[in-house]
């Protein structure tokens, strides 16, 4: 990877491809509850479409998108909306990650619902902004195109 | 020494090998842990989570729900798991800037 | 005895895994191979539990509007796949790990061969 030949094809079907990616990582996440897969699946293929331009672009161009400090602070707030949701629930008269209590609708069984689509969010950012962070260390100090 | 770690290696194999004789058959529908009440008398927790799970959360898909409400607690500790190893990397392997020298002048 | 093949198989496959991946950690002389005889031991740990939660006639634990939900054993038992997803994203995050210390290691001593590694380690005055 020390140097990057501008190759047309991998540039044109790269740019090309990586939205579509995103927008299925983002479709996995919001359908957990319906098929299988839910946070942790959604969030990683969010960062394989972030990862595929890093690859192919070359560090400058990629980092356009997603620049390289937002990775460790979104991570950090995918945790504490998490952690958030299940503090809502005891500070609303209810038991810790009991979403029962938090009132988004007016029967328990809606609420839980909603309140496991809130934890899905939360805990997709979080792998998105890891997987993304632990790339971006690995190749801190290479000189590469 | 590498022949005794070869013989070790095999012995391992075999004890698994020995102690999986004692398993029941794999997909057996009517083994222990698929029945509705164990051999103590209490229910049975995958069986409540498959016939609870779209009266209770009013969701599809079951292991979602196991996932993220009734066990909930496993994966707030599973994210922090992740947080923890981003955080690992990020302050292992930050280049130092070339100005922060300690020279005393 | 061809029952008691037929169902048990599997297993034994699975523990043939386990041995190559512990080959990989002890056996091997350079450091990223031993990371990567780790990864291939936790893979087949997964793939234990996976498998073992299976039923014959059983299908995905998705609630199927055609069968209901009253008989239990038409759908596979969906405890195992919960814990092996969290154990999946454990092993990702380790491995991450490892790699950030092989590279630190790297930087400091210019090797990743392990015997040459101790002798180098005893010698520094660091």
């Amino acid at each position: 990877m020390t140097q990057n030949e501008d190759n047309p094809i991998i540039t044109l079907i790269s740019s090309m491809v990586a939205p579509f990616i995103m927008l299925f990582g983002l479709y996995v996440i919001f359908h957990g509850h319906y098929s299988p897969g839910g946070g942790f699946q959604g969030g990683t293929l969010l960062a394989a479409g972030i990862i595929l331009l890093r690859l192919a672009l070359g560090s400058e161009l990629g980092k356009k998108q997603f620049p390289s400090r937002w990775g460790t602070p979104l991570g950090s707030l995918g945790v504490l909306i998490y952690f958030g949701t299940g503090l809502a629930a005891l500070l609303l008269g209810g038991t810790f990650l009991n979403y029962a209590f938090i009132p988004f609708t007016r029967l328990a069984s809606h609420n839980r619902y909603w309140g496991i689509l809130s934890i899905e969010i939360g805990v997709g950012l979080a792998v998105m902004a890891v997987l993304v962070a632990i790339y971006d260390d690995l190749l801190e100090g290479e000189p590469h195109a | 020494m590498k022949v005794v770690s070869y013989l070790l290696l095999a012995l391992f194999c075999g004890l698994l090998i020995y102690a999986s004789t004692g398993f029941p058959n794999r997909g057996d529908a009517q083994a222990v842990i698929n029945r509705p009440f164990s051999p103590a008398g209490t229910p049975n927790a995958p069986t409540h989570y498959i016939l609870k799970s779209k009266d209770e959360i009013h969701t599809d898909n079951m292991v979602t729900t196991i996932l993220a409400d009734y066990r909930g607690y496993d994966t707030l500790g599973e994210e922090t798991v992740i947080l923890t190893a981003g955080l690992i990397c990020f302050l292992l392997l930050r280049k130092e800037k070339e100005k922060d020298r300690h020279d005393p002048k | 005895m061809p029952d008691f093949l037929v169902g048990h198989f599997f297993y034994w496959f699975v523990f043939l895994l386990m041995a190559i991946g512990l080959f990989g950690i002890v056996l091997k002389r350079n450091l990223i191979k031993k990371v990567i005889g780790m990864s291939i031991f936790q893979v087949a740990i997964i793939l234990f539990f996976v498998a073992s939660a299976s039923k014959w006639g059983g299908t995905v634990p998705v609630l199927d509007p055609r069968l209901g939900v009253s008989d239990a054993s038409r759908y596979i038992n969906p405890l195992p796949h919960c814990l092996m997803l969290t154990a999946i994203v454990v092993g990702v995050a380790t491995s991450g790990v490892a790699f950030a210390l092989i590279i630190s290691i790297w930087r400091r001593y210019k090797t990743l061969d392990e015997p040459e590694l101790l002798a180098k380690m005893k010698n520094d005055p660091d």
